[in-house]
């Protein structure tokens, strides 16, 4: 499969739109165990990206430069905590991906691998601490353990994702470690993480693109 | 919840706007980051650069503080949210003076993250030697062994003081962040909420509480505490909020502290010197004297109600530095 600059653009545009929509789900989640505003974030820096993509991308064909001025885009906006991690992410991943005008089934693949590893990094959380790693640690292991296998990437992607959302549901019945939540301790049961939610939602809008591609094609 | 705003996505933006062109004879909006503001009064003597700053929503925290004898500049991030590293390195390039800048902040998972990385970029990029001071003063947020988890909340007010006071002093870095990292081992806080604010974007309350319920050590964003209860009378809260802090760190006959009952936002005065009043029996029951007190709203959250009670344990030195006069747009101390 390949995916151009100007797919990769309709995918964050798809996230922009995923985010309107879920805004006001990610802060009920949020107001559980959290100050009630994740999906505010989300939105306030999803929205600069869309600003971002019109202009300064409108032009743009180098993937990897489209992530690291939608990370830099998102972290001005946003701050807060999210705003270093999901940034952290998207540097990361534009790394693997240099120069590249088209993205091969390695690169996507190379690319979510970073983006996951660097959200971790940049926390310093790890599986079980109930936080947006709960969702992507699980995607990582998975399209290291099947990346280089023969299935296509729509196969290997999905199957990921479903790891990804186990995860997410997971941390509905974990204690929190990191965060503002992590002082609530047992109190903290019961909810699912926004953060964990958030990042299943960015996954899974990746995967629809892959689907939607796949399926031109096929 | 009623909110007098144009636009919820506006109120940050136009909040700068109008405290600049309120206080213009102190501030100053760089022209390269409307979210970062610095002084335009500073004491001939100050070497270190002091930068505060956190989310909006808290006023007078941050913005309020910067002036003659607190902060040189601040970070404004949006509401009850860190600001980004940008803003925090175009204050930081713009107040260092060749000592060095300590960067004054409370406890949270963005706040450390994002004021980390503008300190890597001031330090490699701009070559500014930048140290962190982190407020870890209220005691309900974890437990005392686990005291470097502890969020910042009122107590940071003391902080802000005693590290601006320092750096009047002309200490080099070194010695304005042992004030700061004294000021902040000394203080104590834990606060009790009794109605929620809302975000003007989502008008939703920020936590669910009873009509006639309080949460004892809620935090400053509506974060729940540690337990939620009957309402009880002023003077029952005072005795707990300061049992708890003291059994945190115990005073002794012939200690002298520094007292601050922080108003939430929508709590009146009354209510607060209600508060006070418990607060200074009880320590003086104990033969503790106060050696300055601070009643109002120091670090608020938007409208909520409640308050906090913080103390700082005084040292000759932190004694100095409570004493030293301030003048800032939202205080003023002579």
């Amino acid at each position: 499969m390949e995916i151009t600059a100007r797919e990769f653009k309709t995918y964050l545009k798809n996230v922009i739109t995923m985010v309107e929509s879920e805004k006001d789900y990610l802060c009920e989640l949020d107001r559980k165990i959290g100050d009630g505003d994740h999906g505010i974030t989300m939105s306030i820096g999803f929205q600069a990206v869309r600003e971002n993509l019109d202009h300064e991308l409108a032009e743009e064909t180098d993937c990897s430069k489209i992530s690291i001025s939608v990370g830099k885009t998102f972290l001005n906006a946003v701050g807060s905590s999210v705003g270093p991690l999901y940034a952290t992410g998207f540097m990361r991943g534009a790394k693997q991906i240099k120069k590249k005008e088209v993205l091969n089934d390695q690169d996507v693949i190379a690319f979510w691998i970073a983006f996951g590893n660097g959200v971790k990094e940049r926390g310093r959380a790890e599986i079980g601490d109930k936080t947006m790693v709960d969702t992507f640690a699980p995607f990582v292991d998975a399209l290291e353990a099947n990346g280089k296998g023969a299935e296509d990437l729509s196969t290997i992607f999905r199957e990921a994702v479903t790891k990804a959302e186990e995860g997410m549901h997971s941390t509905k019945k974990l204690i929190s470690k990191k965060g503002r939540s992590s002082r609530l301790g047992d109190r903290s049961i019961g909810a699912q993480d926004p953060g964990a939610t958030s990042a299943y939602f960015l996954l899974v809008t990746f995967l629809a693109l892959i689907e939607d591609l796949t399926q031109k094609a096929g | 919840m009623k909110k007098l705003v144009n636009s919820p996505v506006d109120v940050v933006e136009e909040m700068i706007e109008g405290y600049v062109m309120a206080h213009s004879d102190y501030m100053s909006q760089l022209p390269t980051n409307k979210r970062s503001l610095v002084t335009k009064k500073t004491d001939k003597n100050r070497k270190v650069g002091v930068l505060i700053g956190g989310g909006s929503g808290h006023e007078p925290g941050f913005m309020g503080y910067v002036g003659q004898g607190m902060a040189d500049g601040v970070a404004v991030g949006n509401i009850f949210a860190s600001p980004s590293p940008d803003p925090i390195l175009e204050v930081t390039k713009s107040i260092d003076q060749g000592s060095g800048v300590a960067f004054l902040f409370g406890n949270y998972a963005g706040d450390v993250m994002n004021f980390g990385m503008a300190a890597e970029s001031a330090d490699l990029e701009e070559d500014i030697e930048v140290r962190k001071a982190l407020g870890t003063d209220d005691v309900a947020s974890a437990p005392k062994e686990e005291k470097e988890k502890r969020r910042g909340i009122a107590g940071e007010f003391f902080i802000f003081k005693a590290t601006g006071a320092a750096a009047d002093f002309g200490y080099e870095l070194n010695d304005v962040m042992r004030v700061a990292e004294k000021a902040n081992a000394q203080t104590r806080s834990m606060g009790v909420g009794l109605t929620p604010c809302s975000l003007p974007q989502t008008g939703e309350p920020s936590f669910e509480i009873g009509d006639d319920e309080m949460e004892i050590g809620l935090g400053h964003h509506g974060e729940p505490g540690i337990e939620k209860g009957k309402l009880e009378s002023a003077d029952r809260v005072a005795e707990r909020l300061v049992q708890d802090i003291l059994a945190d760190e115990p005073l002794t006959g012939g200690d002298e502290v520094a007292v601050l009952v922080n108003g939430l936002g929508s709590t009146p005065r009354m209510e607060l010197y209600i508060v006070y009043r418990r607060v200074q029996q009880l320590l003086n029951e104990l033969g503790i004297s106060i050696y300055r007190s601070y009643v109002g709203d120091y670090i608020t959250s938007l409208e909520m109600g409640g308050c906090s009670v913080t103390i700082m344990k005084l040292d000759e030195e932190l004694k100095q530095t409570v004493d030293h006069p301030v003048d800032c747009p939202m205080f003023v101390q002579r």
